[in-house]
């Protein structure tokens, strides 16, 4: 059953188009690998799905409403809570003062802060000092923490892993594990590829704007990905031919591999 | 020991510019919004008072119950309409907006009620007063106002630091788009912190309408006296600014003991000095962080 579904979503800054065209389906329960070069849209499609960003074109349902023009607060009222790149605390406010803003507008009180603190026994112990003086992996679990607060049915990850040590990126990783199997649906913006596949059901590639990959995780051949990320063409392969962009509930549900609309580029991506 | 008098009568006066002082410090704190107007609308809280008082025959303290929560609703509504669509349009439309809404509030307050300077009957308040020593001699209005002011900032602090509203106030401080990221209703914030704003000043409009004479200009005077309160203190620090006008107050008294002409001047001086000194104020760091 469809929780979240994008259809023809543009987004611009100024002169700039971020997005063209976007459809995304992700289903209730299920995790969402959001893959792609710097550049490619994945932070501006997750925020522009939370409320921060109003697209130009296109419409966003959630659970089967129209939310498009939604502000944040009903989104998040409606059980969208994102964890922003960058963990964005607010470093003046305690670590329990920070996951209580979280909880401004929640949408059910599946999380209260017990509850939190027994998931992130690191930061129970901190809940008195400032969110400022913590190190990266315990800001990363308050400002998990924070999105946990709102009772969300649909948590939206940012890169969560970004500047963490992997014994601390494992740890998180067990964590959304746990949240998974509690019955949530995620999307994930990570960069680690390997990562992104092990704990996603699906994958959804962009390419300067534009969905060029999507389809269950693990049916996905590495270089196909690859060739998806970086734009390079996989014409000449046997599947990897080019096909138009899946419709909102067309075909049987598979691998489906876009051609990239436009020239290969965008050189600055890391795998 | 007329020093030692002088001082006290300064602290005391500092109160004063500390309550006008400290929505302009609260709406720099949380919106970035530098309120030019913000002194006249303490003249109007003053004309409010004397048009009321007037009005329905009462002291001009009975009309306080009525004028201050008036005095929110007008901070809201500037919020809602004037302020939060200049803050949306860049960093010099604030600052023109709130210049050309005082220019606009002098001019009616002229054409409504002519450029003579007026005053507010404070009753027994204004003319009772109490000795500390023999030397000393405090007049309970400016004891009062002093006494107000720290409960107002009291009362701001403690609602800043223990209430689910002041987090959202220093979430909000903090980072906007953030705290709207995560469900924090800006909106509301902003109106409320504006509403506080303007009543407070309004109610300090009212102490400098009981103490001295006012009119339609005077908003301007205040409005230099409170942007120092606020610089000497520290933007954004609460017990920075009340340490800020009581600063500005003692100074004032204790030159103007030794020549009226110079209080002022010494109070402008002392403002420079600190500005090149330490341009992030004397108790830099933020109330809204500490709370």
């Amino acid at each position: 059953m469809t929780l979240l579904e994008v259809d023809g979503l543009d987004v611009r800054y100024g002169d700039f188009q971020a997005l063209s065209g976007v459809r995304l389906h992700v289903d209730r329960g299920r995790a969402m690998a959001l893959i792609g070069a710097n550049g490619a849209g994945k932070t501006t499609l997750l925020r522009t799905i939370a409320g921060a960003l109003t697209g130009s074109a296109g419409r966003i349902r959630y659970d089967g409403t129209d939310i498009t023009g939604a502000p944040p607060h009903r989104r998040i009222r409606q059980g969208i809570a994102m964890v922003p790149e960058g963990r964005r605390l607010f470093p003046s406010l305690t670590v329990e003062e920070n996951i209580l803003i979280g909880a401004s507008a929640a949408a059910s009180p599946d999380w209260p802060l017990d509850r939190i603190y027994d998931t992130f026994p690191i930061i129970a112990r901190r809940r008195r000092h400032r969110a400022s003086a913590l190190s990266g992996g315990e800001q990363q679990a308050v400002a998990i923490g924070r999105a946990l607060a709102a009772g969300p049915s649909l948590l939206l990850l940012d890169e969560i892993s970004l500047g963490l040590a992997p014994r601390v990126i494992a740890e998180l990783y067990e964590m959304l594990a746990g949240l998974r199997a509690a019955g949530a649906t995620l999307v994930i913006v990570e960069q680690d590829l390997q990562r992104a596949l092990d704990a996603c059901d699906d994958l959804t590639c962009l390419l300067e704007g534009r969905v060029v990959l999507t389809g269950p995780a693990a049916g996905v051949q590495r270089d196909e990905v690859v060739a998806a990320y970086f734009g390079v063409s996989t014409a000449g392969r046997a599947d990897g031919v080019p096909s138009p962009a899946p419709g909102p509930s067309g075909g049987p549900p598979g691998r489906r591999a876009t051609g990239p609309a436009e020239p290969p580029g965008d050189s600055e991506g890391r795998p | 020991m007329n020093w030692v008098n002088a001082a006290v009568q300064g602290i005391l006066l500092g109160g004063e510019y500390a309550l006008i002082a400290c929505g302009l410090s609260l709406t720099f704190g949380v919106m970035r919004l530098v309120n030019i107007a913000h002194g006249d609308l303490a003249v109007c809280g003053a004309y409010g008072a004397l048009v009321l008082s007037a009005a329905l025959g009462v002291p001009v303290w009975y009309t306080l119950p009525l004028l201050l929560p008036a005095a929110f609703g007008i901070g809201m509504a500037l919020q809602v309409l004037l302020f939060g669509r200049a803050l949306r349009a860049g960093i010099l439309a604030p600052v023109m907006v709130t210049f050309g809404l005082s220019v606009v509030i002098e001019n009616l307050l002229t054409a409504g009620a002519t450029s003579d300077p007026r005053g507010l009957n404070g009753g027994g308040l204004a003319l009772a007063s109490f000795g500390i020593g023999p030397h000393i001699t405090v007049s309970w209005l400016l004891a009062t106002a002093f006494l107000t002011a720290c409960l107002v900032l009291s009362l701001l602090q403690v609602a800043l630091a223990r209430t689910s509203w002041g987090r959202q106030v220093r979430a909000t401080a903090d980072d906007l788009d953030t705290a709207r990221l995560v469900g924090v209703r800006v909106m509301p914030v902003f109106a409320s912190v504006a509403g506080i704003g303007v009543a407070t000043a309004a109610l300090a409009g009212v102490f400098i309408g009981t103490i001295s004479t006012f009119d339609p200009l005077t908003g301007t005077d205040s409005l230099i006296f409170a942007f120092e309160a606020v610089v000497i203190g520290g933007l954004g620090s609460l017990w920075g600014t009340l340490a800020g006008g009581v600063s500005l107050g003692v100074v004032q008294v204790v030159v103007g003991q030794v020549n009226q002409e110079y209080a002022v001047l010494a109070v402008h001086l002392l403002f420079l000095l600190v500005l090149a000194v330490r341009p992030s104020g004397l108790f830099a760091g933020s109330a809204l962080e500490q709370a």
